[in-house]
């Protein structure tokens, strides 16, 4: 075998599929035991997206959506990080997809009903291909916490979603994350999905001063792990070699 | 060696059209065109086939806001990015379901077998509102001999029929996916 099989997804680190405070997945968590099946071509291989794929504005969501010479209302922002796998290698040539409420709290969506306004100036969906070191950034407008139809008074924190491909399509992930410091966090039933406080952790960005520009945008780091290869078989084949 | 965790999964929530398929979702002008809208081109070798499908919750209801990926072999069971792969299958589709009926359809051929006894299959992934983490799946053919000796059916054993597409009297393939239910559709942990 050229390159061992992706290690097993650690189910008792995700959310559960059935969570009860989270009302939507009630009726929409599989209640048997997922299948478990050795990893075949079908789950080692995945779509291969090129740079060129990407636009000039594609990672700058202040703009990309903005008429000419205008820019979304908001906290400018900057988020950057690296995408790496459980090994701690940096994953390159990875497409991240990213989507966000505007500044009020409101998504740009025809099923929204939120009566934040809209901003003429903001779509709300941003794109990029990691570096060869798994480095990204991308400039955009923090988004506002939310009500939502779950209990009788939920907020969603200020978040930003993340779909990410990786290498392989056992290494597919949609996330959130969330900015350092919201007391939000805490209170949210999807984030409470999650067992542990640990895992919740690396979901939260902290604020980067480093990173931050002066009297331009302030910065978070935001680093995502993907599944890594199995580090056992790994070793072994290189023993072997 | 020190291991990282995996970043935990989070809901794609209802909204994630807005920023896989924003064209769909009515935010135009960012991206020219949606990703995984062409999972085989015109001139891409097989048989073509058309799938048509739901994604149903536990009282019955289909979903409006699922979003549903297709990772596919070409006609000969290679992957793009494999040496010899058809160039003119990307093998990748992204679909979102009618928003009033929640139907999906998928456009595509038929891959071939990618050996070690597999039968030809489409993988499929399943996001939305009130699903925590993707749910990995595939979708096999009801017309295919090699379905017998398949690792994946024949591990899921008497609930292997809930990973097979028939055809209906139009010659379309019908899969629906039943996220819970007594034919709950077999979920794969890959």
């Amino acid at each position: 075998m050229s390159n061992p099989p992706y290690a097993p997804r650690d189910r008792d680190w995700h959310p559960p599929a059935f969570h009860e405070p989270y009302r939507s997945s009630h009726l929409r968590s599989p209640q048997q035991k997922l299948l478990k099946m050795p990893q075949s071509a079908s789950e080692l291989s995945g779509p291969v997206f090129g740079h060129e794929l990407i636009g000039e504005l594609d990672a700058d969501l202040i703009h990309n959506f903005a008429a000419s010479g205008a820019a979304a209302i908001g906290q400018r922002t900057i988020v950057h990080g690296r995408v790496l796998d459980e090994n701690g290698r940096g994953v390159p040539n990875c497409l991240v997809e990213v989507w966000q409420a505007n500044a009020g709290g409101r998504y740009r969506h025809k099923k929204e009903g939120y009566i934040a306004a809209l901003d003429p100036n903001f779509g709300g969906c941003g794109r990029f291909i990691t570096k060869e070191d798994g480095s990204y950034s991308f400039h955009t407008i923090k988004p506002g916490a939310y009500p939502w139809p779950n209990g009788p008074n939920d907020w969603r924190p200020a978040h930003i979603h993340f779909s990410l491909f990786g290498h392989a399509f056992a290494q597919r992930l949609i996330t959130q994350m969330y900015f350092e410091g919201d007391p939000l966090i805490d209170l949210c039933p999807i984030v409470g999905s999650i067992p542990s406080r640990d895992a919740v952790d690396r979901l939260i960005a902290p604020l980067d001063m480093d990173a931050t520009v002066p009297m331009d945008a302030r910065a978070y780091r935001f680093d995502i792990v993907l599944r890594g290869r199995d580090a056992t078989l790994f070793e072994h084949e290189r023993e072997g070699m | 060696m020190d291991l990282l965790k995996e970043s935990p999964s989070q809901t794609a929530g209802p909204y994630v059209h807005i920023g896989c398929v924003p064209n769909f979702a009515e935010v135009t002008g960012v991206y020219p065109a949606d990703l995984g809208q062409t999972i085989a081109g015109a001139q891409a070798k097989g048989q073509r086939i058309t799938v048509k499908g739901r994604v149903i919750d536990g009282a019955g209801a289909p979903l409006l806001d699922a979003m549903v990926e297709v990772w596919q072999a070409d006609a000969n069971g290679t992957y793009a990015g494999q040496d010899g792969a058809d160039p003119n299958v990307s093998g990748f589709g992204r679909m979102a379901g009618d928003q009033d009926t929640g139907v999906f359809e998928i456009a595509t051929i038929k891959p071939g077998s990618i050996g070690a006894d597999h039968a030809p299959h489409l993988t499929l992934w399943i996001v939305a509102r009130g699903i925590n983490t993707g749910l990995h799946t595939r979708m096999y053919f009801a017309d295919e001999p090699l379905n017998v000796g398949d690792p994946v059916l024949l591990a899921a054993g008497g609930r292997a029929q809930t990973l097979v597409a028939h055809r209906d009297d139009a010659g379309e393939f019908v899969f629906d996916i039943h996220l819970q239910g007594p034919t709950e559709t077999v979920f794969l942990d890959v």
